[in-house]
């Protein structure tokens, strides 16, 4: 369920801000985002920061949304996967579905997501964009 | 394994507004023991499925509300595995008497949806997905199984009128059930050109926002030989779990953990997908019941959009699916929908299922999804 405090979103936010992942010491696979264990069994990971250039692999579009995201539909999402291997689902920015095919090479791009109010916090985060 | 199932019962699906979460758990916990012909206090122990109370009715312990309606103090538990919860529940019940703790179970299902607006709905069942990695993003569980439909029609061909006779055959399968939320029949047409929701998928894809409840009893086989010379046995369940979000999987156009639960029930029950006469798969979107078919190795992948479109999955055809309406059609009150699967498939075998009646079926099996399948349950029934 969404649930959104200025907290719940800081404390992650080098994955969003800078698709901060991480690669396993062990065996040198790379994960975004991180996970507790390597598909090897190790827990030891170093920090490994995504290049943001990838693969679309399937895409669709929303027309209502969560309600976080009502003022924000319609949208698009995909799934991309990176050219350093992991997969990423993302918001699609700059760009209309008849825009979209799958195959084609995207590129990370930092925006806005959502507001919490007028007054309330403003977050940000990677979507992708086509690479024209 | 050889556990009974002794007594069903199903409230209406749909839009009830005058009843409330109790009332519709209640109604079904009252309706699987009158028909098991038992009292309350044979009742050893309660499972109950629910995923959204706390989100929608500001209301959890559902495990003490339906000890409570049926005035025991005996142990009720809730079992939450998102829309997988019902399905977890009869798993629940069949540990609970397979390890000798109980001799009969009370397994329930219990959904209340349609009190609040459709996006605290939509919000609420994101809590199946990856709250970091997808609902961030602004994912809705329509957009996550229309991006699994996508890549399925790029990797296999399917085209959007093969998908369509998925909703088209459910609409046909509830307009024979009179619980079902819908029973009006749908054309190829209506669900192509129906308001688009997360394209390629339209409403007419979508499984609806559903109130119900269901309930089973279980039972050891001689309590069950004793009471019910009819009753039809739980003889396989399997289960198996995969990455919350679907991009941290593999493949985007298959359910693994489909398989992997599959394989396990199977192997149990000592069947082969070649036995299985009929199926309840979640179709919680079209595309979902086309991954199921596949999952449970009841079409090879890539062809069962071939199968849907040439009508083999209707009551009266080689492979009957969904033969309740579906999730589609008869309604999808998450909680309520796994049990709702057992129950169809009880009457099924029992030869009570009315116009939708399947001749001489032996062996059915019911599939059930958490998630875009990130927890997958199938159980294997006999007559
Ligand atoms: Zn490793």
């Amino acid at each position: 369920m969404f649930r959104s405090t200025p907290i719940i979103r800081w404390r992650k936010y080098q994955e969003r801000y800078n698709l901060m992942g991480a690669k396993c010491e062990k065996c040198g696979k790379l994960h975004y985002p991180q996970p507790a264990l390597c598909t090897c069994g190790s827990s030891k990971f170093i920090a490994h920061k995504f290049k943001g250039e990838g693969t679309l692999l399937s895409f669709t579009d929303i027309g209502s949304g969560p309600e976080a995201y009502a003022e924000h539909a319609p949208y698009c999402l995909g799934i991309i996967q990176l050219s350093e291997g992991p997969k990423i689902t993302s918001q699609l920015s700059d760009c209309k579905l008849e825009d979209l095919k799958i195959g084609m090479q995207m590129i990370a791009t930092f925006r806005k997501f959502y507001s919490s109010g007028e007054k309330g916090a403003i977050y940000y985060g990677t979507k992708f964009t086509p690479k024209w | 394994m050889k556990i009974g199932v002794i007594g069903t019962g199903l409230t209406k699906f749909g839009e009830i507004w005058d009843k409330s979460l109790r009332d519709l758990l209640a109604e079904a916990q009252l309706k699987s023991l009158e028909e098991a012909g038992i009292s309350p206090k044979d009742i050893e122990m309660i499972f109950t499925g629910n995923m959204c109370a706390g989100a929608l009715s500001g209301q959890l312990h559902i495990g003490a509300m339906a000890a409570e309606n049926l005035r025991l103090n005996v142990p009720s538990t809730r079992v939450e595995g998102a829309c997988a919860s019902g399905a977890l529940a009869i798993r629940a019940g069949i540990a609970a008497i397979e390890s000798g703790a109980a001799k009969i179970v009370q397994v329930n299902g219990v959904e209340k949806m349609t009190d609040v607006s459709t996006e605290q709905v939509t919000t609420a069942l994101m809590g199946a997905g990856d709250e970091e990695v997808e609902g961030f993003q602004g994912a809705t569980f329509p957009a996550l199984y229309a991006l699994m439909a996508r890549a399925y029609m790029q990797e296999f061909g399917l085209t959007r009128e093969e998908l369509a006779a998925v909703p088209v055959k459910s609409h046909k399968h509830g307009s024979m059930n009179p619980i079902a939320q819908y029973q009006k029949e749908l054309s190829i047409d209506d669900v192509i050109n129906a308001s688009m929701v997360s394209d390629p998928l339209t409403l007419m894809d979508c499984s609806p926002i559903t109130d119900g409840a269901s309930s089973i009893i279980l039972a050891t086989e001689s309590i069950a030989k004793k009471l019910n010379n009819d009753a039809v046995w739980v003889v396989g369940s399997g289960q198996a779990s995969d990455t919350l979000a679907l991009s941290n999987r593999d493949s985007l156009s298959e359910i693994k953990a489909t398989r992997f639960a599959a394989e396990h029930a199977f192997k149990q029950a000592g069947i082969t997908a070649r036995d299985v006469h009929l199926a309840e798969v979640h179709d919680c979107f079209s595309i979902a019941e086309l991954l199921a078919i596949e999952g449970l190795g009841l079409a090879k992948k890539g062809e069962a959009g071939k199968h849907a479109a040439a009508g083999h999955h209707y009551f009266d055809s080689k492979m009957p699916i969904n033969t309740c309406g579906g999730l589609k059609s008869c309604g999808h009150p998450i909680g309520a929908t796994g049990v709702k699967q057992a129950v169809e498939i009880v009457h099924q075998l029992q030869n009570r299922a009315g116009k939708r009646q399947v001749k001489k079926a032996e062996v059915g099996v019911a599939q059930n999804v958490g998630g875009t399948g990130a927890t997958v349950v199938v159980n294997v029934f006999k007559r």
